[in-house]
């Protein structure tokens, strides 16, 4: 026997079932009095800095069905490549960026809609730039652990070829589940897929 | 930025995916189509995952944290058996995790969710809306009152029942630690019939979600409490991380 680490084991993840906008959007779904306005709703304000962006997409499961009860939230950097978090170290982000975005999804189609700003370059743990990304988490029923994945820009073809983190992806016919397709000026559209043909990759990080 | 972040400001540990539920879990039915069968792709922490929201204790209300007259008429309050949950947030190291988002949801007393996509004929209460909200203190403690919520039917099997249970959506202080759990209450029966609980592989980790009744924190006459940790991942101490520069 050895000494005893004093770790404790993380909480167990649980599904967040049909009812998370409850929760997490409670004015959209209906719920309206308890909270002003539904967190996570407004990334960018009238004076957020940075070339202004709106990111859709939706949810598929296995069969094509697309989610109508997911809840998506994205985390990114502002347009100079700044967290706006208590551990970014590198400088100030930009005050008027939350960095943070929550969507319920549109209760017909499902589609999620963010109105953002295209974000800055991050340095990967060596100190290498990564591409611009957009991190993504999805939660729904029958999903048992939150979902991390990424969102990189079509109009970014030198910065992705360079990206340390889609150079080690080892089958790279899946790289492009990850890179949103440019469908106007400053629109974009990232399908997420769950499950089947054209799986998106999902990170354990 | 407190002390406490620039000691130990390194990678998270790894996640227990052993620990965690599979995503992949036959007898959860909607897990089978929405449960991706390739492999998760590992990464080493980036200041993508190591980074996270902010948010300001500021944006509380005053009764975010109180579910008995958050959504109530004024001078009425939910209906049910009245409890107080509280507990502390910690990461995997033991410290507590302060400015800490908990938000919170659950059925009313009689098991009913007010959604529309809800079909349990149970009765909705007027008063009850069934969220709540609050952010954790210097030690990561939180606390909220509440109704205990009732057991639901659910679509599954043609007869299962999900166990008296609250819906607890975290943010620490990065990405990384992003986490949504289910508290259960001790002695419910049917927390070892619900295929949800029993997503997760081991007897030991669902424990771990079960609250604890506490009678020296009940308010006599008047609330049960019941004790509920809740444990982020922790992360490595800097000083000996090889680490790149810029990083
Ligand atoms: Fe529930």
């Amino acid at each position: 026997m050895a000494q005893k680490l004093d770790l404790l084991k993380e909480s167990p993840s649980q599904t967040a079932g049909p009812y998370v906008h409850i929760g997490c959007t409670p004015n959209f779904s209906g719920i309206s009095g308890v909270y002003p306005e539904d967190l996570g709703s407004a990334l960018v304000n009238d004076k957020t800095k940075g070339e202004r962006i709106t990111v859709r997409g939706q949810v598929f499961d296995g069969t094509g069905t697309p989610l109508k009860d997911a809840l998506i939230e994205i985390w990114q950097a502002d347009a100079t490549g700044l967290y706006p978090s208590r551990n970014e170290t590198r400088g100030k982000a930009d005050p008027n960026f939350t960095g943070w975005g929550r969507s319920p999804g549109d209760m017909e189609t499902g589609e999620f809609v963010f109105e953002t700003v295209k974000p800055g370059r991050v340095p990967f743990a060596d100190g290498r730039a990564q591409a611009p990304h957009i991190t993504f988490w999805v939660v729904a029923r029958g999903i048992n652990v939150g979902l991390h994945t990424r969102m990189y820009f079509e109009d970014e073809a030198d910065a992705n070829a360079e990206d340390p983190l889609l150079a080690r992806i080892e089958h790279q016919v899946r790289v492009p589940t990850l890179i949103a397709q440019k469908t106007g000026t400053g629109e974009y559209r990232f399908d997420i897929r769950l499950q089947g043909e054209g799986e998106t990759i999902f990170f354990d990080i | 930025m407190s002390g406490e972040d620039t000691a130990r400001a390194g990678s998270f540990f790894q996640r227990d995916r052993l620990w965690h539920p599979p995503a992949y879990t036959r007898d959860y039915k909607t897990s089978v189509a929405r449960s991706p069968r390739l492999a998760l792709i590992s990464a080493a922490n980036t200041l993508s995952e190591m980074t996270g929201p902010v948010f300001g204790h500021d944006m509380l209300g005053p009764a975010d944290d109180d579910l008995l007259t958050n959504f109530a008429k004024p001078g009425e309050m939910a209906i049910g058996q009245r409890i107080i949950v509280y507990g502390r947030v910690l990461d995997e190291t033991g410290r507590g995790v302060p400015d800490c988002l908990i938000e919170v949801w659950q059925a009313n007393a009689g098991g009913r969710y007010r959604h529309g996509k809800e079909t349990y004929d149970a009765p909705l209460d007027p008063n009850f809306g069934g969220c709540g909200r609050m952010i954790t203190g210097p030690d990561g403690s939180y606390r909220f009152r509440t109704v205990k919520p009732g057991p639901y039917p659910w679509p599954n099997r043609v007869n299962d029942w999900r166990p008296a249970h609250i819906h607890f959506s975290l943010f620490g202080h990065a990405f990384a630690q992003r986490l949504i759990t289910q508290m259960y209450f001790e002695g419910d029966p049917l927390i070892a019939l619900c295929p949800i609980v029993n997503t997760i592989p081991s007897s030991e980790a669902v424990d771990t979600l079960v609250a604890a009744l506490d009678m020296a924190n009940t308010q006599p006459m008047d609330a049960r409490a019941y004790k509920f940790d809740i444990v982020l991942r922790g992360r490595r101490a800097t000083r000996f991380e090889n680490r790149g520069e810029g990083s």
